[in-house]
């Protein structure tokens, strides 16, 4: 019972999530409402970990096969991408890169900035190993 | 050949999961950091297609299924999400700073991109969405006017580039702590970099799904403004 119960606890947050993509009228997908609703429900104690912690993980462990028939799908696209195809490089290449490094700077700033005014305000020891902040 | 894969439903499921189960032994075997499993597994599989000639639509007819499980295993990623709920709530400022730099800086390069190419405003709208979420970034480019069979393949191979140097780049450009090394990967590369976090630890994996979901609605809201730049 314990699987079955998780499934479709798990399959009824993705049809949520279905309907208000129907409902909303933006381009974000169910997925990304259902993922943000179980949230919420995890916070609230709606639902408990335990209701869907094995088949979740489960899930997420097989994610990696999912994309795999889409990616596959690119070997179709071959032609397509030839007209542009000095932008896509630049585009997936130097963008991915530029992002990941703006992000993680920004974030290990802010993260630094705000462990100094927090200690200024009080002294706390354990704050730095709360963020994880090397 | 292709007549009996047409009607077997279960040719193209079976051919992805035994093709990354030999690329995670293949991983496992040699250790290298460039063994990526999912790259390793699309080339397989491409490679049994060709060999065999199974047309990609043939195979896509069983594999296909696969992909309508992505909906509820992207829900499910709230469940790593909660597990670090304490480093979420600790670090608010700091994560939804970090991905708001990150996103505009991405959609900012690829406005420079477009700008010295010379790109149309389609070619340039079908770029903008790159590093989002795949059902996110197709929805963008549509909008907009973009290409959307175009933006789906950046999107994929900009995950699988994201997965393949997280590494690389995380060590060469000094990105250290666990946080920012998840929102990173998240915002630059959605799912597909995401897999790469969950393989470096839970708590960079919790914060690149969380980057997925924070990326993903800033570029909706953003998107359409940086497409009037052009």
């Amino acid at each position: 019972m314990k699987y079955l119960e998780q499934f479709g606890i798990i399959m009824a947050f993705t049809f949520i999530g279905e309907v208000l993509k129907l409902l909303i009228p933006l381009s974000i997908p169910a997925s990304i409402y259902g993922m943000v609703l179980l949230l919420i429900a995890l916070i609230t104690g709606v639902v408990k970990l335990e209701h869907v912690r094995e088949t979740g993980l489960f899930l997420v462990e097989i994610m990696p096969i999912l994309f795999i028939p889409a990616a596959v799908g690119v070997m179709t696209s071959v032609d397509a991408l030839r007209e542009i195809v000095l932008a896509v490089l630049l585009a997936i290449t130097l963008v991915t890169v530029i992002t990941m490094v703006a992000t993680g700077h920004a974030t290990q700033v802010l993260i630094r900035l705000q462990n100094r005014t927090r200690k200024k305000h009080r002294n706390h020891n354990d704050l730095g190993e709360d963020t994880l902040d090397e | 050949m292709n007549d009996f894969m047409i009607k077997s439903l279960f040719f193209g499921m079976v051919v992805s999961v035994l093709s990354y189960m030999a690329a995670s032994a293949i991983k496992k075997k040699w250790k290298h950091a460039a063994l990526n499993p999912l790259l390793i597994a699309i080339i397989i599989v491409i490679a049994i297609l060709k060999f065999c000639h199974i047309s990609y639509e043939t195979y896509n007819e069983g594999a296909r299924y696969l992909g309508y499980l992505l909906t509820p295993a992207t829900v499910c990623l709230a469940i790593p999400l909660y597990e670090q709920l304490n480093l979420l709530r600790k670090n608010a400022l700091a994560i939804i700073g970090g991905i708001f730099v990150g996103t505009a800086t991405g959609m900012a390069s690829i406005f420079a991109i477009a700008k010295i190419l010379h790109l149309s405003h389609a070619e340039y709208v079908t770029l903008l969405p790159k590093s989002v979420t795949t059902a996110i970034g197709l929805g963008i480019s549509e909008e907009l006017g973009g290409m959307v069979t175009i933006s789906v393949v950046v999107i994929i191979i900009t995950g699988i580039i994201g997965n393949l140097f997280a590494n690389v780049v995380c060590k060469v450009f000094r990105i250290q702590n666990p946080i920012a090394k998840g929102l990173a990967i998240g915002t630059s590369a959605h799912a597909i970099g995401t897999v790469k976090a969950f393989e470096m630890g839970e708590v960079e994996g919790a914060m690149s799904s969380l980057a997925i979901v924070i990326a993903g609605i800033l570029t909706v809201v953003g998107a359409p403004i940086f497409s009037h730049l052009l």
